[in-house]
């Protein structure tokens, strides 16, 4: 085991992927010399050489479209859009193109490739940098979608995702690239040197994706969480002394719902935190199973925290960002109800 | 004090009721363009985006430059695939209208380009087309039967009626799946190229795309992606004028011709005959070559007419003068051809005729066979079952639950 911010554990796995395969290239913008903006790609081209690492046009629709070519052709790109917010353009190909190349072709063709995107907010980063779009993703049939939220996961489920045979949406959560963040802004920035997470094995392992994770174990709510959200939910937990039970998704597409109905059957509550807007989020997916799956369990209305249905504000960041306040409040009115 | 703005909006010359007239259209003489080495500077080449090669000329005779590549033998070939393709789109027309498949997409006026070109291609090279090449399959004789299974969406589809009739799926000949969107195929030719000279291996990719599409922002990013890595990629804009109701001008504004479009890219650009099917093989091997020799992309423009109906769900001539096919100056592929072979001594209306029965004959037998398998709206479908198969590797819980629900 070493430590690793969840910056070095994605260049980790990147790095173990193309060690292990040759078929696996990596790029995008900025992704080759200097090594990306976040620096997830950071020496990859010194040590795989210009064939294997560069840097593409400001294009993401070239960037996918020429991957899904690639993929066509026998190699696994991992393939990084700066922003998930710059992912746009590139939504067709996602979409109608990557997503259903094995479906079409009855599998004459496939399409492994996996796109990495930085997601959420936390940095200041306005309305076109701060964006978490896994919805637009989730509703699409042939994609499988991924959120990690600390360096062990972040690097496990980043090869399993680019080892899969189908296109992975790889979103990572920006805010926690070099720490966790719950959510506390006011309090003082840590790194992933303490944290449990923050040690991950050294070469080649896999966390299957389509899997959740108990982070917490709790009796009296479950909050379904994914991403940054896990950290301002272990918080709200804390601040609130309510025994939440957390689980992190880590996978949304395919969702792990036997995860999901164990614990809220057995706690008769859920939360369901997200940071992206609420209308048609995800959450709207998550409340909808559990009551299909746990309805006669519930003992309260299924609660949602989500951004709010406005674009990401710059000056308002911590205005929109559902916090551990935020959190704490719909914990506690859960458990009153 | 300024005068008021005002917008321009293309319009072709002639709608329905007008004579049409394609005087102010410039074809150089058939031979007039010279052939220069695959390996010259692009900058040295740019005026090839603005003339047009042609081989054969008003007489059926081949001239200049281009011309002089095919054998006796491999020209009929292509005047069988040509007409193979022009009778099977004839049959699969009237299947339409008789409701054994929902739809269709014919290459009328259009037969030369994809026909010609797949024979500059070798096994293991990769087309991306768009839904007007089919005669990629044909003349590599990919079996008739196979296509109109597809076609027919019937139990021996290869696509199980995933996909709508024509958008087939070849990876043995080197035909990539067919999207049914505009212009995505063209940057995944771009990437299948790359792939190609990251791996060290030798196949090259061709690109397809329609004067429309080039409006597209994918048509760009492609450019660039080629133009930036130098990808070993044919990319092959075929301009039949038409764009469903919208003509060529619309997508192609100010700049003259769609080749001129691979200049601002540094990419040579040829416009080509596209109804000539020696100068469409000519201009297709120049390009394959110079991918082949890792000197990078090269575009090209075929100027062709679709002289038929976008789809069977079209009427053109709510659009355009149903006299409009007829003087369109470049001919008819199959005509000139035959003329061609004629001139030459090798051919005779006598065995047209016969051959034409001929492919008439071969495009019913493999109907009939596909017929057995069932159509359109029989019972031997591809079940709803096959409808939840294939949307992954491996079928995941959440689509296992729905397929339980659907009692399938």
């Amino acid at each position: 085991m070493t430590r690793m911010t969840m910056i070095q554990a994605i260049r980790d796995g990147m790095d173990v992927a193309m060690g292990r395969d040759d078929s696996v290239v990596v790029y995008g913008e900025d992704v080759g010399y200097f090594g990306g903006v976040f620096r997830a790609t950071q020496g990859l081209q010194e040590k795989y050489g210009r064939n294997r690492c560069f840097d593409a046009p400001i294009s993401e629709s070239g960037i996918v479209g020429t991957a899904i070519g690639m993929a066509a052709n026998g190699m696994r790109p991992c393939v990084e859009i700066q922003f998930a917010d710059y992912m746009y353009p590139a939504y067709d190909q996602i979409t109608q193109e990557a997503a259903r190349i094995r479906y079409r072709s009855n599998a004459d063709f496939t399409c492994p490739m996996v796109i990495r995107m930085p997601t959420g907010g936390g940095i200041f980063g306005g309305q076109t940098h701060s964006q978490s779009p896994e919805a637009l993703f989730t509703h699409v049939a042939g994609l499988k979608v991924v959120v990690p939220c600390n360096p062990y996961d972040a690097k496990g489920l980043l090869i399993a995702a680019i080892e899969d045979p189908d296109p992975v949406i790889f979103l990572e959560p920006k805010r926690l690239y070099n720490g966790p963040f719950d959510g506390h802004y006011e309090r003082p920035v840590t790194g992933w040197g303490k944290h449990s997470d923050g040690e991950v094995p050294e070469g080649h392992f896999t966390v299957p994706l389509g899997q959740a994770k108990v982070k917490r174990e709790g009796r009296d709510v479950t909050v379904l969480a994914y991403g940054t959200m896990v950290h301002v939910a272990l918080a709200a937990a804390e601040d609130t002394g309510i025994d939440a039970e957390v689980i992190d998704l880590r996978t949304l597409l395919p969702y792990d719902l036997d995860a999901i109905t164990a614990s809220v059957c057995k706690t008769g509550r859920c939360v369901i935190v997200h940071e992206a807007t609420l209308t048609s989020g995800f959450g709207a997916e998550l409340a909808a199973l559990v009551a299909e799956h746990c309805f006669y369990h519930l003992e309260a209305p299924i609660r949602r925290v989500a951004g709010w249905d406005t674009p990401y504000p710059h000056a308002q960041e911590w205005d929109y960002f559902p916090g551990p306040a935020r959190v704490g409040a719909a914990l506690t009115q859960t458990m009153e109800a | 004090m300024s005068s008021p703005l005002s917008l321009f909006v293309p319009e072709p010359e002639v709608r329905p009721g007008g004579v049409p007239d394609f005087t102010n259209v410039h074809i150089a003489p058939a031979g007039e363009v010279g052939r220069p080495p695959v390996d010259i500077d692009p900058s040295e080449i740019r005026d090839m985006a603005f003339s047009i090669i042609r081989v054969l000329n008003r007489d059926g005779e081949a001239a200049g430059p281009w011309a002089g590549l095919l054998s006796d033998e491999q020209l009929i070939e292509g005047l069988h695939h040509m007409m193979l393709l022009r009778a099977l789109d004839a049959r699969m027309i009237i299947a339409q209208r008789q409701g054994k498949t929902s739809f269709y997409i014919q290459h009328l006026g259009e037969e030369a380009v994809s026909t010609a070109f797949r024979k500059v291609l070798k096994k293991g090279d990769m087309n991306f087309p768009t839904y007007r090449q089919a005669g990629l399959l044909i003349a590599e004789d990919y079996p008739l039967e196979a296509m109109i299974n597809q076609i027919y969406a019937n139990s021996e589809d290869p696509l199980k009626g995933r996909q709508l009739p024509t958008l087939y799926s070849v990876r043995e000949q080197g035909f990539f799946t067919l999207s049914g969107n505009l212009a995505t195929q063209f940057p995944q030719a771009v990437g299948w190229a790359m792939a190609s000279a990251i791996k060290g291996e030798t196949n090259i990719a061709a690109g397809w795309i329609g004067d429309g599409s080039t409006a597209e922002s994918d048509f760009h990013a492609a450019l660039v992606f080629a133009s930036t890595f130098k990808a070993p990629v044919v990319l092959n804009v075929v301009n039949n004028q038409w764009a469903i109701s919208t003509f060529q001008g619309i997508a192609r504004g100010g700049v003259g011709t769609f080749a001129a479009r691979g200049l601002g890219y540094g990419i040579p650009s040829l416009r080509v005959d596209g109804n000539d099917y020696l100068a469409v093989h000519a201009v297709g091997l120049w390009a394959a070559e110079r991918a082949r020799r890792n000197l990078g992309p090269t575009l090209i423009e075929y100027v062709t007419y679709r002289a038929g109906a976008h789809s069977t769900s079209d009427d053109p001539s709510a659009y355009r003068p149903k006299e409009e096919s007829a003087a369109w100056p470049l001919g008819d592929p199959v005509i000139r051809l035959k003329a061609h072979l004629i001139a030459k001594g090798v051919w005779s209306e006598s065995r047209h005729v016969q051959l034409e029965a001929e492919m008439l004959d071969t495009v019913i037998a493999a109907q009939k066979a596909a017929e057995a398998n069932g159509t359109m709206h029989s019972d031997n479908r591809p079940s709803a079952r096959d409808m939840f198969e294939g949307v992954y590797a491996e079928m995941p819980p959440h689509l296992r639950r729905q397929r339980q629900e659907s009692g399938v």
